[in-house]
C-alpha cells in the first residue's frame, strides 16, 4: 500500500537534487535578503534592546530560519499542478492507480527533505556562525522543531493543493496565485515576526493556517510559546486542509472532461 | 526613428491584449499591489513597536517607501521582463530577436509591457501622496520639482541596475537567482533610510549599487534634515548625475554581454 508513495519521496528528493546550480544561486539570494532583513529588524530591536520578546540573537535566529525554511516549506507556489489542469494532462494524473492528493504530497515531502540539506542548513550555519543567534537549550526542542517542519510543509502543501485545484473552475489561476504569494510574506512571518503585530491581527492571523507555515517552526526552535498548543494548531490546520483538498478533488474530477483521445 | 514607430505600435498590441480580460487583469494587478504593500506591511508594525528607525519617524520612512515604491513599479513595468532572459536564452529564443533588425534590449522591453506592475507603483504613489499630505514637506516649487523628478530619476536607476544584473544570465545561466538578490534586494534597500544597514552592506547595496540615490537622498533634501552619517551635503542632490553613470554602466555592460552571447547552440 505504502510502497509506492515511499518510491515518490525518494524520486521528489532526487529530481530537486539535479538542479544544483539552481539552489545555490537561490542561497545567494537568501543570504544577501536574510542580512537586509536582519538589519532592519535589528535596527528595531536594538534602540531598547528588545522588541515584543525579541533580542538581537531571538531576531537574528527568526531571520535565518525564515530565510532557511521558506524553500523547505515553499511559502510561494509553483503551478506546477495548476498548469497540467490547464492543458488537460492532469486527467493521465487522476488515471494513475493512486489518489492524487498523497502522490503529490509524497513528493513535495521528498522535495522539502532536500531542500532542508540545501537551502536551509546553510543560510542558518551562515547566521549562526557571523550574527547573534540562539540555539535551542534543550535536546528535544530540535527533535520537535522536526516534527513542526515536517506539519509547515504539510500544512503549506495542503494549501498549495488547494489553490491549484482552482484552475479546474477558473482554468487560468493565475490572478489567485499572485495574491495568494503576494500576501504569504507577511502573514506566514517571513518579513516579520507575528508577536510585533498588534494584538487583534495577531489574533485573527492564529486563526488562519498562514503562521503555521513558518512561524510556528521558528518559535518551536526558538523555545518561544506553549510548543504543544503550537504543534497543535498545526496539526489541525494540516488535517482541515487535506480534508478540504479530499472533498474538492473529488468535486474536480466529477467536472473533469476527458475528450477524445 | 522609423524603429520607434515600430515599438510604439508593439506596445498598443500589447496594451489592447492585456485589457481584453479585465478581471484577470485586475486580479494581476492586485496582485503587484499587495506584493508592494508587504514592505509597507512592515514598516507600520515595525512602528507599532518603536518610534523612529535608523533615527528616521514614521512619515519619514514612508516618504521613502513612497518614493521607492514609485521608482521600482516604473522600472519593473519598463524592464521587468528581463527575468525571463534565461529563457530566452535557454530556449534559443533569443537568438530569433538577434537575428531582426531591431536593438535587442528595445524588443525584450516591448516584448511584454506588464501594465499590472503599474499596481506596485500606485501603492508607492498612494503612500507619497498621503505622507506629503501629512505636511512633513515644506510646499515650495524647488520641493515640487523634486518630489515629480525623484521617481522618474529614480526608476532610471533602479532600471540600470536591473539590466546591469540581469546581464550575468548571459554568464552564467542559472544567474535570475543572482539577479534577483540586487532587483528585488534593492526594492528592499531603497525604501528605508540606509542608515539601519550596517557599514558594508551600505558600501555595497547603496553605493555601489546605487540604490541610495533612489529615495533616501532625495529625501533628505525634501525633509531638509542633515544626514545622520555626514555625508557631503551635495549628495541628495546628485541623484540625476547618479541615473546618467547608471545607465552608461549598464549600457556598457549589457554589450558586453551581447558581445559575449554566444548563443544556445539550437
Amino acid at each position: 500500500m505504502l510502497r509506492p508513495y515511499l518510491h515518490l519521496v525518494r524520486a521528489g528528493f532526487r529530481r530537486h537534487s539535479t538542479y544544483l546550480a539552481a539552489s545555490i544561486a537561490g542561497l545567494f539570494t537568501n543570504t544577501v535578503f536574510g542580512l537586509l532583513r536582519v538589519a532592519v529588524l535589528l535596527a528595531v530591536v536594538g534602540q531598547t534592546g528588545s522588541a515584543a520578546g525579541y533580542d538581537a540573537a531571538d531576531t537574528g535566529t527568526f531571520v535565518w530560519l525564515g530565510q532557511g525554511l521558506l524553500a523547505v516549506v515553499m511559502i510561494w507556489p509553483d503551478r506546477e499542478l495548476a498548469q497540467r489542469v490547464r492543458s488537460g494532462d492532469v486527467a493521465i494524473d487522476l488515471g494513475r492507480p493512486w489518489n492524487l492528493q498523497p502522490a503529490l504530497l509524497a513528493q513535495d515531502v521528498g522535495r522539502a527533505g532536500h531542500a532542508m540539506l540545501i537551502r536551509f542548513a546553510p543560510p542558518v550555519l551562515f547566521g549562526a556562525l557571523v550574527l547573534p543567534f540562539r540555539w535551542p537549550q534543550s535536546p528535544w526542542t530540535v527533535l520537535l522543531f522536526v516534527v513542526s517542519t515536517v506539519l509547515a510543509v504539510v500544512v503549506s502543501f495542503a494549501a498549495r493543493f488547494l489553490l491549484d485545484l482552482t484552475a479546474f473552475w477558473l482554468l487560468d489561476n493565475r490572478g489567485v496565485v499572485t495574491v495568494y504569494a503576494a500576501a504569504t510574506g507577511v502573514v506566514c512571518g517571513l518579513t516579520v515576526p507575528i508577536a510585533f503585530f498588534p494584538e487583534p491581527l495577531r489574533i485573527a492571523l492564529y486563526a488562519t493556517p498562514f503562521p503555521a507555515m513558518l512561524q510556528t517552526p521558528i518559535d518551536v526552535f526558538g523555545e518561544r510559546g506553549a510548543t504543544a498548543a503550537l504543534l497543535a494548531h498545526q496539526a489541525l490546520w494540516a488535517a482541515l486542509l487535506l480534508a478540504a483538498g479530499q472533498l474538492l478533488l473529488v468535486r474536480a474530477t466529477r467536472k473533469l472532461v476527458v475528450q477524445g483521445g | 526613428m522609423a524603429d520607434l514607430g515600430v515599438h510604439l505600435r508593439i506596445l498598443g498590441s500589447r496594451v489592447r491584449s492585456q485589457l481584453a480580460y479585465p478581471v484577470s487583469f485586475g486580479l494581476d494587478a492586485l496582485g503587484q499591489a499587495i506584493a508592494q504593500a508587504n514592505e509597507l506591511a512592515v514598516i507600520l508594525i515595525v512602528f507599532a513597536q518603536v518610534e523612529s528607525l535608523g533615527g528616521f519617524n514614521r512619515d519619514e520612512v514612508l516618504l521613502i517607501y513612497g518614493f521607492a515604491g514609485i521608482s521600482f513599479g516604473l522600472a519593473d513595468l519598463a524592464v521587468g521582463q528581463l527575468d525571463d532572459l534565461p529563457r530566452w536564452i535557454r530556449t534559443g529564443e533569443l537568438d530569433v530577436l538577434l537575428a531582426r533588425p531591431l536593438g535587442l534590449l528595445p524588443q525584450l522591453m516591448t516584448s511584454d509591457l506588464q501594465l499590472r506592475r503599474l499596481g506596485r507603483a500606485a501603492v508607492g504613489a498612494i503612500v507619497l501622496a498621503v505622507v506629503l499630505a501629512h505636511g512633513e514637506v515644506e510646499p515650495t516649487p524647488q520641493n515640487a520639482l523634486l518630489v515629480l523628478c525623484t521617481p522618474l530619476v529614480g526608476a532610471t536607476i533602479t532600471s540600470a541596475i536591473w539590466v546591469a544584473t540581469c546581464s550575468v544570465s548571459f554568464w552564467v545561466v542559472e544567474g535570475r537567482e543572482v539577479a534577483n538578490a540586487f532587483t528585488y534586494g534593492s526594492q528592499l534597500t531603497t525604501a528605508y533610510p540606509i542608515t539601519v544597514f550596517g557599514p558594508w552592506l551600505r558600501r555595497l547595496l547603496c553605493y555601489a549599487v546605487p540604490s541610495a540615490f533612489v529615495a533616501y537622498f532625495p529625501a533628505l533634501a525634501l525633509l531638509d534634515r542633515p544626514d545622520p552619517l555626514g555625508l557631503p551635503h551635495a549628495l541628495r542632490y546628485a541623484a540625476p548625475l547618479v541615473a546618467v553613470v547608471a545607465v552608461l554602466v549598464a549600457a556598457l555592460v549589457w554589450r558586453a554581454a551581447i558581445r559575449h552571447y554566444q548563443g544556445a547552440g539550437s
